[in-house]
Protein backbone atom coordinates (compact mmCIF):
# COMPACT_ATOMS: atom_id res chain seq x y z
CA UNK A 1 0.00 0.00 0.00
CA UNK A 2 2.87 2.00 0.81
CA UNK A 3 4.73 1.37 -2.35
CA UNK A 4 1.60 2.51 -4.19
CA UNK A 5 1.16 5.97 -2.54
CA UNK A 6 4.44 6.11 -3.14
CA UNK A 7 4.06 5.66 -6.86
CA UNK A 8 0.77 7.86 -7.20
CA UNK A 9 2.68 10.60 -5.44
CA UNK A 10 5.82 10.40 -8.22
CA UNK A 11 3.42 10.39 -11.41
CA UNK A 12 1.57 12.98 -10.13
CA UNK A 13 4.96 14.87 -9.44
CA UNK A 14 5.99 14.20 -12.88
CA UNK A 15 2.85 15.02 -14.52
CA UNK A 16 3.27 18.17 -12.62
CA UNK A 17 6.19 19.07 -13.35
CA UNK A 18 6.54 17.86 -17.33
CA UNK A 19 4.71 21.06 -18.61
CA UNK A 20 6.85 23.15 -16.62
CA UNK A 21 9.58 21.47 -18.19
CA UNK A 22 8.56 21.76 -21.50
CA UNK A 23 7.55 25.68 -21.54
CA UNK A 24 10.96 26.51 -20.38
CA UNK A 25 12.43 24.30 -23.34
CA UNK A 26 14.69 26.41 -25.94
CA UNK A 27 12.90 24.63 -28.86
CA UNK A 28 16.58 24.63 -31.19
CA UNK A 29 18.14 22.84 -28.19
CA UNK A 30 15.50 20.05 -28.80
CA UNK A 31 16.90 19.16 -32.26
CA UNK A 32 20.22 18.82 -30.93
CA UNK A 33 23.44 20.97 -31.07
CA UNK A 34 25.50 20.95 -34.52
CA UNK A 35 28.53 18.63 -33.95
CA UNK A 36 31.63 20.91 -34.02
CA UNK A 37 33.15 20.80 -37.40
CA UNK A 38 36.59 21.64 -38.70
CA UNK A 39 36.82 25.26 -39.76
CA UNK A 40 39.73 27.14 -41.04
CA UNK A 41 40.82 30.29 -39.54
CA UNK A 42 40.72 32.81 -42.87
CA UNK A 43 41.62 36.82 -43.26
CA UNK A 44 44.30 36.12 -41.25
CA UNK A 45 46.14 38.94 -43.21
CA UNK A 46 44.33 41.49 -45.94
CA UNK A 47 46.47 40.56 -48.39
CA UNK A 48 47.97 37.08 -49.77
CA UNK A 49 51.51 39.26 -49.22
CA UNK A 50 52.29 41.08 -45.90
CA UNK A 51 54.50 44.27 -47.71
CA UNK A 52 57.38 42.64 -49.55
CA UNK A 53 57.08 39.08 -48.79
CA UNK A 54 54.65 36.33 -49.17
CA UNK A 55 51.94 35.91 -46.20
CA UNK A 56 49.80 32.92 -44.96
CA UNK A 57 46.86 34.00 -46.25
CA UNK A 58 45.72 32.73 -50.28
CA UNK A 59 43.52 34.22 -53.02
CA UNK A 60 40.42 32.65 -52.91
CA UNK A 61 40.01 30.23 -55.89
CA UNK A 62 38.82 31.73 -59.28
CA UNK A 63 39.80 35.09 -58.29
CA UNK A 64 42.81 36.96 -60.03
CA UNK A 65 44.92 39.71 -57.73
CA UNK A 66 46.17 42.54 -60.17
CA UNK A 67 49.06 44.20 -57.98
CA UNK A 68 50.71 47.47 -58.71
CA UNK A 69 53.70 47.88 -57.05
CA UNK A 70 55.89 50.73 -56.13
CA UNK A 71 59.05 52.12 -53.99
CA UNK A 72 59.99 55.76 -54.30
CA UNK A 73 63.31 56.94 -53.77
CA UNK A 74 65.52 57.26 -50.52
CA UNK A 75 63.41 59.65 -48.22
CA UNK A 76 66.68 61.13 -46.57
CA UNK A 77 67.35 62.29 -50.42
CA UNK A 78 65.78 65.94 -49.06
CA UNK A 79 63.57 67.88 -51.15
CA UNK A 80 65.94 68.10 -54.33
CA UNK A 81 64.00 64.24 -55.04
CA UNK A 82 61.60 65.42 -53.10
CA UNK A 83 61.76 63.13 -50.53
CA UNK A 84 62.38 60.01 -52.96
CA UNK A 85 59.29 60.62 -54.80
CA UNK A 86 61.13 61.86 -57.75
CA UNK A 87 62.32 58.65 -59.09
CA UNK A 88 60.24 55.08 -58.55
CA UNK A 89 60.65 51.59 -59.57
CA UNK A 90 57.71 49.17 -59.93
CA UNK A 91 56.46 46.02 -60.19
CA UNK A 92 53.52 44.70 -61.74
CA UNK A 93 52.20 41.22 -61.04
CA UNK A 94 49.01 38.54 -61.76
CA UNK A 95 48.24 36.25 -58.47
CA UNK A 96 45.37 33.45 -59.33
CA UNK A 97 43.94 31.68 -56.62
CA UNK A 98 43.07 28.10 -57.66
CA UNK A 99 42.14 25.92 -54.61
CA UNK A 100 41.95 27.14 -51.24
CA UNK A 101 45.29 26.60 -50.39
CA UNK A 102 46.67 26.87 -54.11
CA UNK A 103 48.07 29.36 -56.16
CA UNK A 104 50.22 31.16 -58.09
CA UNK A 105 51.08 34.13 -59.95
CA UNK A 106 53.87 36.19 -61.59
CA UNK A 107 55.13 39.77 -61.83
CA UNK A 108 57.50 41.89 -63.33
CA UNK A 109 59.58 44.32 -62.01
CA UNK A 110 61.59 47.75 -63.51
CA UNK A 111 64.53 46.68 -61.12
CA UNK A 112 66.88 44.74 -62.85
CA UNK A 113 64.19 44.33 -65.75
CA UNK A 114 63.11 40.88 -63.76
CA UNK A 115 60.52 38.41 -64.31
CA UNK A 116 58.98 36.47 -61.38
CA UNK A 117 56.93 33.63 -60.71
CA UNK A 118 56.12 31.37 -57.78
CA UNK A 119 53.57 28.25 -56.81
CA UNK A 120 52.11 28.83 -53.32
CA UNK A 121 50.49 25.88 -51.42
CA UNK A 122 49.39 25.07 -48.32
CA UNK A 123 49.23 21.55 -46.64
CA UNK A 124 48.29 22.66 -43.19
CA UNK A 125 46.10 25.76 -42.61
CA UNK A 126 45.46 27.04 -39.17
CA UNK A 127 41.15 25.03 -38.07
CA UNK A 128 39.87 24.93 -35.05
CA UNK A 129 37.23 21.94 -33.88
CA UNK A 130 38.12 18.15 -34.42
CA UNK A 131 41.66 17.85 -35.85
CA UNK A 132 42.29 21.32 -35.87
CA UNK A 133 45.93 22.78 -36.20
CA UNK A 134 46.91 25.82 -34.58
CA UNK A 135 49.32 26.81 -37.49
CA UNK A 136 49.07 27.12 -41.44
CA UNK A 137 51.75 25.88 -42.65
CA UNK A 138 52.49 27.39 -46.25
CA UNK A 139 55.01 26.46 -48.93
CA UNK A 140 56.28 28.57 -51.33
CA UNK A 141 58.90 28.15 -54.19
CA UNK A 142 59.83 30.91 -56.62
CA UNK A 143 61.84 31.46 -59.52
CA UNK A 144 63.57 34.82 -60.83
CA UNK A 145 65.17 35.87 -64.32
CA UNK A 146 67.24 38.45 -64.28
CA UNK A 147 66.45 40.63 -67.93
CA UNK A 148 69.22 43.40 -67.91
CA UNK A 149 71.37 42.98 -70.81
CA UNK A 150 74.94 40.95 -69.99
CA UNK A 151 77.00 42.85 -67.75
CA UNK A 152 80.10 41.22 -69.63
CA UNK A 153 78.85 40.74 -73.42
CA UNK A 154 82.89 39.36 -74.65
CA UNK A 155 82.60 36.52 -72.40
CA UNK A 156 80.67 33.24 -72.13
CA UNK A 157 76.94 33.71 -70.53
CA UNK A 158 74.83 31.16 -70.15
CA UNK A 159 70.93 31.79 -69.98
CA UNK A 160 71.07 29.94 -66.88
CA UNK A 161 73.01 32.44 -65.11
CA UNK A 162 69.94 34.93 -65.44
CA UNK A 163 68.13 32.47 -62.61
CA UNK A 164 67.40 32.68 -59.23
CA UNK A 165 65.38 30.80 -56.95
CA UNK A 166 63.72 31.13 -53.73
CA UNK A 167 62.43 28.38 -51.51
CA UNK A 168 59.81 29.16 -48.08
CA UNK A 169 57.98 27.90 -45.52
CA UNK A 170 55.38 30.02 -43.83
CA UNK A 171 54.76 28.95 -40.19
CA UNK A 172 51.45 31.62 -39.97
CA UNK A 173 48.98 31.72 -37.09
CA UNK A 174 45.99 34.25 -36.27
CA UNK A 175 45.94 34.43 -32.48
CA UNK A 176 43.02 36.69 -32.49
CA UNK A 177 40.90 38.89 -34.66
CA UNK A 178 43.44 41.92 -34.22
CA UNK A 179 47.39 40.18 -34.00
CA UNK A 180 48.56 37.80 -36.36
CA UNK A 181 51.72 36.60 -36.44
CA UNK A 182 54.17 34.17 -38.80
CA UNK A 183 57.76 32.99 -39.30
CA UNK A 184 59.00 32.51 -42.80
CA UNK A 185 62.31 30.15 -43.03
CA UNK A 186 63.65 31.08 -46.58
CA UNK A 187 66.40 29.99 -48.98
CA UNK A 188 67.48 31.88 -51.74
CA UNK A 189 69.99 30.59 -54.75
CA UNK A 190 71.04 32.29 -57.06
CA UNK A 191 73.08 31.11 -60.32
CA UNK A 192 75.17 34.03 -60.80
CA UNK A 193 76.42 36.19 -57.94
CA UNK A 194 78.56 39.79 -58.79
CA UNK A 195 81.78 38.28 -56.72
CA UNK A 196 83.18 35.68 -55.99
CA UNK A 197 82.62 36.11 -52.16
CA UNK A 198 79.27 36.09 -52.85
CA UNK A 199 77.57 32.85 -51.77
CA UNK A 200 74.99 31.42 -54.18
CA UNK A 201 72.64 30.33 -51.09
CA UNK A 202 71.56 32.45 -48.93
CA UNK A 203 69.52 31.89 -45.45
CA UNK A 204 66.98 33.69 -43.87
CA UNK A 205 64.26 33.93 -41.75
CA UNK A 206 61.37 36.30 -42.44
CA UNK A 207 58.96 37.63 -39.40
CA UNK A 208 56.05 39.31 -40.23
CA UNK A 209 52.58 39.97 -39.00
CA UNK A 210 49.55 42.59 -38.78
CA UNK A 211 47.89 44.07 -35.58
CA UNK A 212 44.49 45.13 -36.75
CA UNK A 213 43.67 48.90 -36.01
CA UNK A 214 40.18 49.24 -37.32
CA UNK A 215 37.59 46.81 -39.46
CA UNK A 216 39.64 48.45 -42.85
CA UNK A 217 42.82 49.66 -41.53
CA UNK A 218 45.96 47.54 -40.24
CA UNK A 219 49.54 47.76 -39.11
CA UNK A 220 51.81 45.62 -40.47
CA UNK A 221 55.69 44.73 -40.96
CA UNK A 222 57.76 42.85 -42.48
CA UNK A 223 61.16 41.88 -41.86
CA UNK A 224 63.33 39.08 -43.08
CA UNK A 225 66.86 38.35 -41.21
CA UNK A 226 69.49 37.16 -43.59
CA UNK A 227 71.48 34.59 -41.24
CA UNK A 228 73.67 33.05 -43.46
CA UNK A 229 75.36 34.99 -46.70
CA UNK A 230 74.88 38.54 -45.67
CA UNK A 231 77.62 40.15 -47.58
CA UNK A 232 79.97 41.86 -45.05
CA UNK A 233 79.49 45.75 -45.81
CA UNK A 234 76.82 47.65 -47.94
CA UNK A 235 73.83 45.10 -47.20
CA UNK A 236 70.88 45.01 -44.50
CA UNK A 237 68.50 42.94 -43.38
CA UNK A 238 65.42 43.92 -45.55
CA UNK A 239 62.57 45.45 -42.95
CA UNK A 240 59.38 47.28 -44.22
CA UNK A 241 56.54 48.39 -41.46
CA UNK A 242 53.51 50.25 -42.98
CA UNK A 243 49.50 50.05 -43.12
CA UNK A 244 46.56 48.34 -44.86
CA UNK A 245 44.13 50.29 -45.72
CA UNK A 246 41.11 48.33 -47.45
CA UNK A 247 38.57 50.53 -49.62
CA UNK A 248 35.80 48.58 -50.39
CA UNK A 249 37.67 46.63 -54.04
CA UNK A 250 40.99 47.83 -53.27
CA UNK A 251 43.63 47.06 -50.80
CA UNK A 252 46.22 49.58 -50.19
CA UNK A 253 49.44 48.80 -48.54
CA UNK A 254 51.47 51.90 -47.82
CA UNK A 255 54.55 51.55 -45.58
CA UNK A 256 58.22 52.53 -45.07
CA UNK A 257 61.04 50.08 -46.66
CA UNK A 258 65.39 49.90 -46.93
CA UNK A 259 64.41 47.77 -50.29
CA UNK A 260 63.70 48.32 -53.37
CA UNK A 261 63.72 45.08 -54.79
CA UNK A 262 60.18 43.14 -54.66
CA UNK A 263 60.88 40.32 -55.19
CA UNK A 264 62.39 37.27 -52.87
CA UNK A 265 65.55 37.25 -54.26
CA UNK A 266 66.12 41.14 -54.85
CA UNK A 267 65.03 42.24 -51.29
CA UNK A 268 66.50 39.67 -49.71
CA UNK A 269 69.91 39.76 -50.97
CA UNK A 270 69.99 43.27 -52.21
CA UNK A 271 68.73 45.39 -49.60
CA UNK A 272 71.41 48.54 -49.53
CA UNK A 273 68.93 50.79 -47.29
CA UNK A 274 70.26 51.26 -43.76
CA UNK A 275 67.07 52.14 -41.62
CA UNK A 276 69.26 54.00 -38.90
CA UNK A 277 70.67 56.63 -41.45
CA UNK A 278 67.58 57.06 -42.71
CA UNK A 279 67.68 55.47 -46.21
CA UNK A 280 64.28 54.01 -46.39
CA UNK A 281 61.76 54.56 -48.77
CA UNK A 282 58.32 55.36 -49.43
CA UNK A 283 56.43 52.70 -50.66
CA UNK A 284 52.68 51.11 -51.75
CA UNK A 285 51.04 48.23 -53.10
CA UNK A 286 47.82 48.16 -54.59
CA UNK A 287 45.93 44.99 -54.96
CA UNK A 288 42.63 44.71 -56.86
CA UNK A 289 40.78 41.38 -56.69
CA UNK A 290 38.87 40.50 -59.26
CA UNK A 291 36.55 37.35 -59.73
CA UNK A 292 37.58 35.57 -62.93
CA UNK A 293 35.85 32.67 -62.70
CA UNK A 294 32.18 32.37 -61.78
CA UNK A 295 30.96 30.35 -58.47
CA UNK A 296 27.64 28.28 -59.08
CA UNK A 297 24.95 30.71 -58.26
CA UNK A 298 22.84 31.09 -55.72
CA UNK B 1 10.82 -1.52 -9.25
CA UNK B 2 7.15 -0.88 -9.76
CA UNK B 3 8.35 2.95 -9.24
CA UNK B 4 10.71 2.51 -11.74
CA UNK B 5 8.80 1.57 -14.66
CA UNK B 6 6.14 3.96 -13.70
CA UNK B 7 8.64 6.33 -14.39
CA UNK B 8 10.11 5.08 -17.22
CA UNK B 9 6.12 4.86 -19.38
CA UNK B 10 5.42 8.73 -17.60
CA UNK B 11 8.84 9.84 -19.49
CA UNK B 12 8.22 7.84 -22.64
CA UNK B 13 4.67 9.29 -22.87
CA UNK B 14 5.59 12.63 -22.26
CA UNK B 15 8.47 13.02 -25.04
CA UNK B 16 5.84 11.10 -27.08
CA UNK B 17 3.40 13.72 -26.72
CA UNK B 18 5.74 16.47 -27.53
CA UNK B 19 7.89 14.65 -30.21
CA UNK B 20 4.58 14.88 -32.40
CA UNK B 21 4.00 18.56 -32.20
CA UNK B 22 7.46 19.90 -32.95
CA UNK B 23 9.01 20.56 -36.61
CA UNK B 24 12.37 21.15 -37.55
CA UNK B 25 14.91 21.45 -40.60
CA UNK B 26 18.68 22.30 -40.27
CA UNK B 27 18.90 22.92 -43.88
CA UNK B 28 16.59 25.57 -44.29
CA UNK B 29 17.36 28.49 -46.55
CA UNK B 30 17.63 32.37 -45.98
CA UNK B 31 18.54 34.62 -48.05
CA UNK B 32 19.59 38.10 -48.05
CA UNK B 33 20.06 41.36 -50.40
CA UNK B 34 21.19 44.32 -50.22
CA UNK B 35 21.23 45.71 -53.63
CA UNK B 36 20.21 49.06 -54.47
CA UNK B 37 19.39 50.81 -57.81
CA UNK B 38 23.38 52.34 -57.82
CA UNK B 39 24.93 49.45 -56.80
CA UNK B 40 27.60 47.93 -59.33
CA UNK B 41 26.63 44.53 -58.68
CA UNK B 42 23.95 42.43 -56.74
CA UNK B 43 24.74 42.17 -53.18
CA UNK B 44 23.29 39.00 -52.04
CA UNK B 45 24.09 36.24 -50.20
CA UNK B 46 22.48 32.80 -49.31
CA UNK B 47 22.67 30.52 -46.39
CA UNK B 48 21.61 26.94 -47.21
CA UNK B 49 22.24 25.70 -43.28
CA UNK B 50 19.85 27.12 -41.36
CA UNK B 51 17.89 25.78 -38.39
CA UNK B 52 14.23 25.88 -38.03
CA UNK B 53 11.93 24.29 -35.36
CA UNK B 54 8.55 25.15 -34.99
CA UNK B 55 5.90 24.07 -31.64
CA UNK B 56 2.52 23.34 -34.11
CA UNK B 57 0.48 23.01 -30.42
CA UNK B 58 1.99 25.93 -28.50
CA UNK B 59 2.83 28.00 -31.97
CA UNK B 60 6.82 28.74 -31.37
CA UNK B 61 9.09 28.89 -33.80
CA UNK B 62 12.57 29.43 -33.70
CA UNK B 63 15.78 30.32 -36.11
CA UNK B 64 19.51 29.71 -35.76
CA UNK B 65 21.96 30.39 -37.93
CA UNK B 66 25.77 30.36 -38.48
CA UNK B 67 26.89 34.05 -40.12
CA UNK B 68 29.72 32.49 -41.61
CA UNK B 69 27.67 30.45 -43.83
CA UNK B 70 26.39 33.13 -45.78
CA UNK B 71 27.64 32.55 -49.16
CA UNK B 72 27.93 34.72 -52.33
CA UNK B 73 28.98 35.06 -55.60
CA UNK B 74 31.74 36.81 -55.15
CA UNK B 75 34.58 35.85 -52.64
CA UNK B 76 35.81 39.36 -52.14
CA UNK B 77 31.90 40.53 -51.00
CA UNK B 78 31.83 37.48 -48.70
CA UNK B 79 34.83 38.50 -46.83
CA UNK B 80 33.57 41.62 -46.33
CA UNK B 81 30.39 40.48 -45.41
CA UNK B 82 32.34 38.59 -42.67
CA UNK B 83 34.80 41.16 -41.62
CA UNK B 84 33.73 44.28 -42.06
CA UNK B 85 29.81 44.26 -42.21
CA UNK B 86 28.58 41.66 -39.66
CA UNK B 87 31.66 40.86 -37.90
CA UNK B 88 31.37 36.79 -38.19
CA UNK B 89 34.51 36.44 -36.07
CA UNK B 90 32.95 38.11 -32.62
CA UNK B 91 29.50 37.84 -33.63
CA UNK B 92 28.81 34.32 -35.44
CA UNK B 93 25.13 33.41 -34.81
CA UNK B 94 21.94 34.95 -36.02
CA UNK B 95 18.63 33.90 -34.32
CA UNK B 96 15.02 34.46 -33.84
CA UNK B 97 12.65 33.56 -31.10
CA UNK B 98 9.44 34.00 -31.88
CA UNK B 99 5.78 33.01 -31.88
CA UNK B 100 3.22 32.48 -34.77
CA UNK B 101 0.25 34.82 -33.73
CA UNK B 102 -2.38 33.47 -35.10
CA UNK B 103 -1.78 29.68 -34.64
CA UNK B 104 -4.49 28.94 -33.41
CA UNK B 105 -5.92 29.48 -37.32
CA UNK B 106 -3.61 26.73 -38.37
CA UNK B 107 -4.84 23.11 -38.41
CA UNK B 108 -1.48 21.01 -39.21
CA UNK B 109 -3.40 18.27 -39.65
CA UNK B 110 -4.90 19.13 -42.78
CA UNK B 111 -2.93 20.42 -45.90
CA UNK B 112 -3.17 23.36 -47.50
CA UNK B 113 -1.56 27.16 -47.19
CA UNK B 114 -2.20 29.17 -44.19
CA UNK B 115 -1.16 32.54 -44.03
CA UNK B 116 0.66 33.58 -40.42
CA UNK B 117 1.70 36.22 -38.08
CA UNK B 118 4.81 36.01 -36.79
CA UNK B 119 6.48 37.87 -34.12
CA UNK B 120 9.74 37.74 -31.98
CA UNK B 121 13.07 38.78 -31.09
CA UNK B 122 16.03 38.62 -33.78
CA UNK B 123 19.25 39.06 -33.16
CA UNK B 124 21.93 39.71 -35.44
CA UNK B 125 25.08 40.96 -34.83
CA UNK B 126 24.83 40.81 -31.27
CA UNK B 127 21.65 43.15 -31.13
CA UNK B 128 18.21 42.22 -30.12
CA UNK B 129 15.04 43.70 -31.56
CA UNK B 130 11.36 42.79 -31.65
CA UNK B 131 10.77 41.94 -35.08
CA UNK B 132 7.50 41.14 -37.18
CA UNK B 133 6.67 39.50 -40.14
CA UNK B 134 3.60 38.19 -42.61
CA UNK B 135 4.78 34.73 -43.52
CA UNK B 136 3.05 31.72 -44.66
CA UNK B 137 2.64 28.16 -43.89
CA UNK B 138 2.19 25.24 -46.50
CA UNK B 139 1.09 22.04 -45.00
CA UNK B 140 2.13 18.96 -47.25
CA UNK B 141 2.32 15.33 -46.47
CA UNK B 142 3.16 15.70 -42.85
CA UNK B 143 5.76 18.49 -43.30
CA UNK B 144 5.45 22.49 -43.60
CA UNK B 145 7.29 24.73 -45.36
CA UNK B 146 7.74 28.14 -44.24
CA UNK B 147 8.20 30.90 -45.61
CA UNK B 148 8.56 34.62 -45.42
CA UNK B 149 9.94 38.29 -46.66
CA UNK B 150 10.98 40.96 -45.13
CA UNK B 151 12.87 43.81 -44.56
CA UNK B 152 15.76 44.32 -41.72
CA UNK B 153 16.93 48.05 -41.27
CA UNK B 154 20.40 47.80 -41.33
CA UNK B 155 20.98 50.27 -38.56
CA UNK B 156 18.74 48.77 -36.24
CA UNK B 157 21.80 45.98 -35.89
CA UNK B 158 24.73 48.13 -35.67
CA UNK B 159 25.97 47.05 -38.87
CA UNK B 160 27.75 50.09 -40.33
CA UNK B 161 27.94 51.18 -43.88
CA UNK B 162 30.85 53.42 -44.57
CA UNK B 163 30.42 56.61 -45.69
CA UNK B 164 32.06 55.79 -49.33
CA UNK B 165 30.14 53.04 -50.33
CA UNK B 166 26.79 54.38 -48.40
CA UNK B 167 24.72 54.54 -52.18
CA UNK B 168 25.74 50.94 -53.29
CA UNK B 169 24.42 49.00 -50.41
CA UNK B 170 21.32 48.92 -49.09
CA UNK B 171 20.30 50.64 -46.07
CA UNK B 172 17.52 47.70 -45.28
CA UNK B 173 18.07 44.28 -46.56
CA UNK B 174 15.49 42.26 -47.77
CA UNK B 175 15.36 38.80 -46.15
CA UNK B 176 13.63 35.84 -47.70
CA UNK B 177 13.32 32.30 -45.62
CA UNK B 178 12.34 29.37 -46.88
CA UNK B 179 12.54 26.28 -44.45
CA UNK B 180 11.12 22.80 -45.16
CA UNK B 181 10.11 20.88 -41.95
CA UNK B 182 10.14 17.79 -40.67
CA UNK B 183 8.40 16.06 -37.56
CA UNK B 184 11.26 15.66 -35.35
CA UNK B 185 11.07 11.92 -34.24
CA UNK B 186 12.68 11.86 -30.84
CA UNK B 187 15.89 9.09 -30.87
Amino acid sequence: MNKFTGCLLLSLLLLGTAPVWAQDTDLLKLVGEDKPKKEYVKYAFKSPRVINGHSMEFLNPGTMDFRILHRFGLVNQGYKNFFGMDQASMRMGFDFGVMKNLMFGFGRSTYKKELDGFIKYAPIRQSTGPHHSPLTVALVAGMTMDGLPWADPTRQNFFTSRLGYYFEMILGRKFSEGLSLQLVPTMVHRNLVDLNADPNNVYALGFGGRIKLSQRIAFTWDYTHVIIGMPDSGYYHPLSVGFDIETGGHVFQLHFSNSTGMNERAFITETTGNWAKGDIRFGFNLSRVFQIKKRKSF
Amino acid sequence: MKQFILLLAFISTASCLSAQDIFFTKTGKIGFDATTSSSPEKIAGTNKSVTCVVDTKKGDIQFSMLMKGFEFERALMQEHFNENYVETGKFPKAEFKGQIANNSQVNYAKDGTYPVKVKGNLTIHGETKTAETDGKLVIAGGKITASADFNVLLSDYKVAIPSLVSDKVAKTAKISVDCLLEPLKKN
